[in-house]
């Protein structure tokens, strides 16, 4: 099947500034919104996409109010339904860049089924979801994401609600895209959602965000300065997975499940650590690598990133086989078709 | 064939058996038969929820019932010829035979067993019913595995053929041929000579066993020719003269087709004929659920469709959040909600009348949308395109109401010119139209621009909050009073461009009869009949339902008496006399999940008159 491509690239060349749009940002100062909205403001003028062509589409929550601060077409539209709305407006015009954006409650509570059928059907959309752990704009309610045990508003005694891990939920639902950045660290999320606008698909990206009012420090842990470097890996494709403030640590794969070892130790050499490749098909690496936590370190940058024929492609395609060789050339045939009769 | 025909203006006959027993194709058969041989006709299918229920009980049984003749409105009350298949039918459709019907029974099927199942603890045939209907006992069964076995045919295959042997004797009684079932059967299974040979040999066998009976030939009927407008016609469903509708709009506007829809009886059928039709540039997207059916419909027409989604008062529910986030956005929008009885799951395969709130109040917030109903099975078509012209010229979502009865039965269709329909001018917004604002609008309409994306220099957001005229969010109280106005406003004004209403029977009566949506052919027959029988009756038929046609109050107000008759408790009734209080109404309701009978209107307005 020839791969078609149905965004049309832009005749001139943009800048960020060309993105910005003429509203006061509203998120609280501190936000990891903030960075992630510089981000994708970063990013445009990299896809090369024409700029009336990209479509901006949200739910509900802090996260939604992005189509408000970037100059583009953009719909933020009710809680949960950013998938359905842009499915709807890639189907009527397959030239749309179409961006999906949601929090953590948008896009896996109320709007959980909306992302796995997205995510099912791999049409070519580019989804990102803040994930703050935590329901923002309604002052602090766990969401699907909140650690277990978390203490928030209507947990007061400590959740007993078992969190999703967004990774996970994509592999299970065939996703052929998967990544993960930090709002901390905007460069890398520039360069994830570059990819995932390239990407001939549906692309996830899940970027840990931090909400300085409700849930202050949830990503800490991995976050923080002093420990990123040791509790993160970026990974590269085709590079060993080494991490680390000494870059001397590495993942092995050790039969059974993922290690983290020392290089130099115990006989570890960097021919035992394991190289990323973000192409095989089986997701089985891809989801230990998605699931990471604890005494992993957490996985950032593009997890997983396979080819399959995109849903939009497999639609256009049967759109001109339908119209090239269908029997009815207008309505008109249509009603005159099968037993009719004169009076 | 016999000589003493009875010639009437119209018959009715109802086919029943199990719901495997092929009873809709036998009915389908002889309508489009019927239609192609002069007939006017109107169908109903009254089947079961159930795929299969278990064999030869009541759950089982399906019906199909066919009305051809001259002047046919509806698909008739009571039948003139009943074709049961299995006691189980027998049982339950007696009820809808006429006094002095033709019953035919299949009486194969009349083994202790089967009679038990249904019910019967002893011989149904009493003299008493002999007495009251003539009923043919007729060997269905035998007669058709004969023929099997004697072409070689499995016991499968000719087990299925049972419906022509039935059908065959129809034929014979109603004085038709067996021409355009042959040709059907060619058609059909043109790949499948065996199949076509057995078929056609049951259906004759059929057709010479009516001839050798006496009983019958003494009920031949023959229903009278139509007098129908010159043209070209076709015999159509609601729901596939909905969708075509949809598609001859979507040709004329020049946008294209998209259609969000998730499967929900008794509405599925709209989505099932759309996505046949890629060819002609339908978009259909058979979506993960209800939700994401409106979504997907109000993000395709964000991005320049005319987009639709089709549902039931189950599905409608679901949607109502997204539809009030549609008349927020104030995008084109086209729902077409296949009504059946409610609440919840209800009933699914029946008829009803009973979204009309929720479709004109189930919102959050004021939120004013247009709703039409169909009132005809062909004239589905028309009101799918009025919806369609509606919503892409007034930038506003359309309720389409049409009903099972309308949607799964079928009429004769006037087959249209797609040039010779209403023109269809969307608001599109010129590109780098300096002055472009997303709630910039028409002075006349009150509707405002749609600037698509990929439309340069117009790029602009909208969402479910608050907007003000130029775009950007607003939570000021005058500005939020006044995109209120705008938008009801807007909804108003569509009434400029609608037909007064008409009032058809006698306008000088006393007594003005009010209905809306699918009920029009009972209503039409009932006041048409009482009319003739020298008494005086009004009539309207409401098809816009908000707005009104503008004219509504002074009609109403012109009666001494009116009755709104509707298949809900009387929403419709509410609904007008929040308008008109001045105008005393009585109502005449039925919630069975069936359409209305003649009969029964008749004797409703004839008790009026009278009081």
């Amino acid at each position: 099947m020839a791969e078609r491509h149905f965004v049309p690239k832009a005749e001139c060349e943009y800048t960020k500034a060309d993105f910005q749009s003429d509203q006061m940002v509203k998120w609280c100062p501190g936000c990891g919104d903030h960075a992630i909205l510089a981000a994708l403001l970063n990013t445009f003028p990299k896809t090369g996409h024409k700029k009336e062509n990209i479509l901006m589409v949200s739910g509900i929550g802090c996260s939604s109010r992005i189509p408000y601060y970037v100059d583009t077409y953009g719909f933020h539209s009710i809680h949960g339904r950013a998938c359905a709305i842009a499915t709807g407006a890639k189907l009527a015009n397959p030239a749309l860049s179409v961006w999906v954006n949601m929090g953590d409650g948008d896009s896996m509570a109320i709007g959980g089924n909306h992302l796995i059928h997205a995510v099912r059907r791999n049409q070519d959309l580019n989804i990102t979801i803040f994930n703050n752990e935590i329901y923002g704009l309604t002052k602090g309610q766990y969401s699907p994401t909140t650690k277990f045990g978390q203490v928030t508003k209507t947990s007061p005694f400590g959740t007993i609600d078992y969190p999703f891990n967004p990774g996970e939920l994509v592999m299970g639902a065939q996703g052929t895209f998967f990544a993960r950045a930090l709002d901390c660290v905007p460069g890398l999320t520039t360069d994830i959602m570059t990819r995932a606008a390239q990407h001939d698909g549906t692309s996830v990206v899940e970027v840990l965000q931090n909400c300085m009012i409700f849930n202050d420090k949830t990503h800490a842990a991995i976050t923080d300065r002093a420990v990123r470097d040791d509790r993160t890996i970026v990974l590269e494709h085709g590079k060993p997975m080494i991490f680390g403030k000494e870059k001397n640590k590495g993942l092995r794969f050790n039969g059974r499940c993922l290690e983290a070892v020392t290089i130099g130790e115990n006989g570890i050499t960097l021919d035992d650590i394991m190289i990323h490749d973000e192409t095989t098909e089986d997701a089985g690496i891809h989801m230990m690598l998605a699931r990471m936590s604890g005494d992993l370190p957490v996985a950032l940058g593009v997890i997983r990133n396979v080819k399959k024929v995109s849903y939009t492609q497999l639609y256009e395609d049967q759109m001109d086989e339908c119209m090239a060789n269908g029997k009815y050339k207008c309505v008109d045939d249509l009603l005159n078709s099968g037993d009719t009769w004169e009076v | 064939m016999a000589d003493n025909i009875i010639r009437k203006e119209d018959i009715v006959v109802r086919f029943a058996g199990d719901s495997g027993d092929g009873m809709q194709l036998s009915g389908t058969l002889f309508s489009d038969a019927s239609a192609l041989t002069g007939n006017d006709i109107a169908t109903f299918p009254d089947y079961p929820a159930e795929i299969r229920a278990p064999h030869n009980t009541i759950a089982g049984v399906s019906g199909y019932q066919v009305h051809v003749g001259n002047h046919i409105y509806s698909s008739g009350d009571k039948c003139d010829i009943l074709v049961a298949m299995n006691p189980a039918s027998f049982k339950s459709n007696l009820k809808w035979a006429k006094k002095g019907a033709v019953v035919i029974v299949d009486i194969d099927t009349f083994t202790d067993e089967a009679m038990s199942k249904a019910g019967y603890t002893s011989d149904p045939f009493t003299d008493e019913l002999e007495r009251e209907y003539a009923i043919v006992k007729a060997p269905v069964t035998s007669f058709t595995e004969r023929i099997g076995k004697e072409q070689g045919a499995d016991k499968k295959v000719y087990e299925k053929c049972r419906n022509m042997f039935a059908l065959g004797i129809i034929f014979y009684m109603t004085h038709k041929t067996l021409d355009q079932t042959f040709a059907y059967l060619e058609r059909k299974f043109a790949k499948k000579p065996d199949v076509v040979k057995l078929n056609k040999a049951v259906l004759t066998e059929g057709y010479e066993y009516a001839d050798k009976v006496e009983l019958i030939h003494s009920h031949i009927i023959e229903a009278a020719h139509a007098e129908m407008p010159k043209g070209r016609y076709r015999n159509i469903t609601g729901n596939v003269a909905t969708a075509w509708g949809l598609l001859a709009a979507a040709e004329r506007s020049g946008r294209r087709l998209f259609l969000g829809s998730y499967p929900i009886t008794p509405a599925t059928d709209v989505m099932v004929e759309l996505a046949k039709h890629k060819a002609l540039g339908a978009r259909v997207f058979q979506a993960e659920d209800e939700i994401a059916g409106v979504c997907s419909a109000i993000g395709a027409s964000y991005a320049g469709a005319l987009a639709c989604t089709s549902t039931s008062g189950p599905g409608l529910s679901l949607k109502s959040e997204a539809l009030g986030l549609a008349v927020m956005v104030e995008l084109p929008l086209v729902v077409v909600d296949v009504q059946r009885g409610g609440p919840s799951t209800g009933l699914p395969t029946k008829t009803e009348q009973s979204d009309l709130n929720q479709a004109l109040y189930g919102r959050n917030g004021e939120a004013p949308l247009v709703v039409v109903a169909a009132s005809s099975s062909a004239n589905c078509f028309y009101w799918a395109y009025n919806a369609a012209k509606i919503a892409l010229e007034h930038m506003t979502p359309v309720i389409l109401l049409t009903d099972g009865y309308l949607g799964n039965g079928s009429q004769l269709f006037r087959i249209p010119k797609v040039a010779d329909l209403p023109s269809i001018t969307p608001r599109l917004a010129k590109p780098n139209d300096p002055n472009y604002r997303p709630f910039r609008r028409d002075p006349e309409t009150f509707a405002r621009e749609w600037a698509l994306p990929g439309m340069e220099g117009l790029s602009h957001r909208v969402g479910g909050l608050e907007k003000c005229p130029d775009g950007p969010l607003s939570t000021d109280p005058e500005n939020h009073a006044l995109m209120t106005y705008n938008r009801q406003e807007k909804v108003n004004r569509v009434a400029n461009d609608i037909p007064d209403q008409e009032v058809t029977g006698n306008p000088d009566a006393d007594l003005l009869v009010v209905g809306w949506g699918g009920t029009a052919g009972a209503l039409t027959l009932a006041v048409e009949e009482l009319n003739n029988e020298g008494k005086k009756v009004a009539y309207t038929h409401f098809n816009y339902i908000c707005p009104l046609p503008k004219n509504t109050g002074d009609i109403l107000r012109k009666y001494k008496k009116i009755v709104v008759c509707e298949l809900n408790n009387g929403q419709f009734a509410g609904y007008l006399r929040t308008q008109f209080p001045e105008c005393p109404m009585k109502q005449y309701n039925k919630v069975m999940g069936l359409p209305f009978e003649v009969g029964e209107l008749k004797d409703c307005f004839t008790k009026i008159l009278g009081e």
